[in-house]
């Protein structure tokens, strides 16, 4: 067993950190882009409701501390020598994909909690947030793939 | 009422040097530094000017911050129930040792009691018109003010858990209870921004100072949570069982 094929409890372990790591990164990123450096999104808009206000504590909650959990797992991850580059930015690319494809499907176009931008046309902007989101999360998916076949019993040495 | 404010600072100081210096085995000057910080947090709190600026919400949750979150950080990493235990004869000892694993404090010490504690008392003082009814009387003031501190301090020390007390959960459901008292905290501060409770000025600003303020705190005693995972003996066992390349 070699550093970059970790064995099966240590790879599920390397999945949940790379998942969590990459469930906060989007939420951060959304916070610091969108929240504080474009003053597109607000801490409140008066439109969005009591439903908006607690899926946004939660949201908050939850991505700090997957992101704090996501660090502590890949930290251990590192000790006991299994990290393995591909498989843990592809969990990390599906998570951050996954929640932002989330996020633009149901919390701004089912639920209507909020939008990407006020006082424009969304056509665009929704195309962009959904499609970025599904690119990311395509891209991980990818990667995991690569993770898998190259560490697969069987497969050629690298 | 500042008498009764530096009651509150001073007799616990004066207990726990006491207990120091009665401790059985060396005890780390870093304890007794955040016991004595965290003492210096609710004497911040509760006298001078964040004190004397009743209807200002930016003063009362730069106060509140410190009375239910930093304070109780600081009062957990001082580890007094730990120092009792070393302070006391061993009869004594042995008696609160016994005490602190009967049911009532098991119950009250488990994350998600203490953490439903912490937010149903938090909700209760916004929520209803306790908060405007306490900018009025020094008194209530006082009383609440006590009562912030202390259930944030069982949440604090229930998620953490570095005092001996009741039963100890795993790791997982401590962080879950955290979030989920981040959660209530997050929510409600957002709750206060959109509909501000009556008689209050700089609402914006002190709930944007409640959230952002509670995600520090909290993130940090997360990072305290799963810094202790890591270096759990069990943990790094583990770790360095895994970490043997396996023989061929």
């Amino acid at each position: 067993m070699t550093a970059a094929d970790p064995g099966r409890p240590d790879r599920r372990r390397l999945l949940v950190s790379g998942l969590l790591f990459g469930l906060g990164a989007a939420g951060a990123i959304d916070e610091i882009v969108f929240h504080q450096l474009l003053h597109w999104h607000h801490f409140y808009d008066r439109a969005s409701g009591a439903a908006g206000l607690v899926s946004d504590g939660l949201l908050h909650a939850a991505t700090w501390s997957a992101t704090v959990a996501g660090l502590a797992l890949l930290a251990d991850v590192r000790r006991r020598r299994s990290f393995a580059a591909d498989t843990w930015w592809g969990a990390v690319l599906v998570a951050a994909g996954a929640f932002q494809v989330w996020d633009g499907v149901v919390h701004h176009k089912l639920l209507r909690l909020h939008q990407v931008r006020y006082g424009v046309d969304l056509t665009g902007y929704d195309l962009a947030w959904i499609g970025a989101g599904a690119l990311v999360l395509v891209a991980g998916v990818l990667l995991l793939r690569r993770a898998r076949t190259r560490s697969a019993p069987g497969a050629p040495a690298p | 009422m500042t008498q009764a404010v530096w009651t509150l600072v001073l007799v616990p100081a004066a207990l726990y040097l006491a207990g120091v210096a009665r401790s059985r085995s060396p005890w780390p000057v870093g304890r007794t530094a955040a016991w004595l910080a965290g003492l210096g947090c609710l004497a911040v709190a509760l006298t001078g000017p964040l004190a004397a600026t009743h209807g200002d919400l930016r003063a009362h949750m730069a106060a509140h911050l410190l009375l239910g979150m930093v304070a109780p950080v600081l009062l957990v990493l001082a580890r007094p129930s730990t120092l009792l235990l070393r302070a006391l004869p061993a009869p004594a000892a042995r008696r609160v040792s016994r005490g602190l694993r009967t049911a009532p404090v098991r119950v009250l010490t488990d994350p998600f009691v203490a953490t439903g504690l912490n937010a149903a008392g938090l909700w209760l003082l916004y929520g209803t018109g306790l908060l405007t009814a306490m900018l009025h009387s020094p008194g209530l003031h006082l009383l609440v003010s006590v009562h912030v501190l202390l259930t944030g301090w069982l949440a604090t020390a229930a998620v953490l858990a570095l005092d001996p007390i009741g039963h100890r959960r795993g790791v997982v459901a401590r962080a879950v209870a955290l979030a989920a008292g981040a959660a209530a905290h997050d929510v409600l501060a957002k709750a206060l921004y959109a509909a501000p409770p009556a008689g209050v000025t700089g609402a914006e600003a002190g709930a944007q100072l409640m959230y952002h303020g509670g995600t520090v705190v909290h993130v940090l005693v997360a990072a305290l949570l799963w810094r202790q995972w890591y270096r759990s003996r069990a943990t790094v066992r583990d770790a360095e069982r895994a970490a043997l390349p396996t023989p061929a």
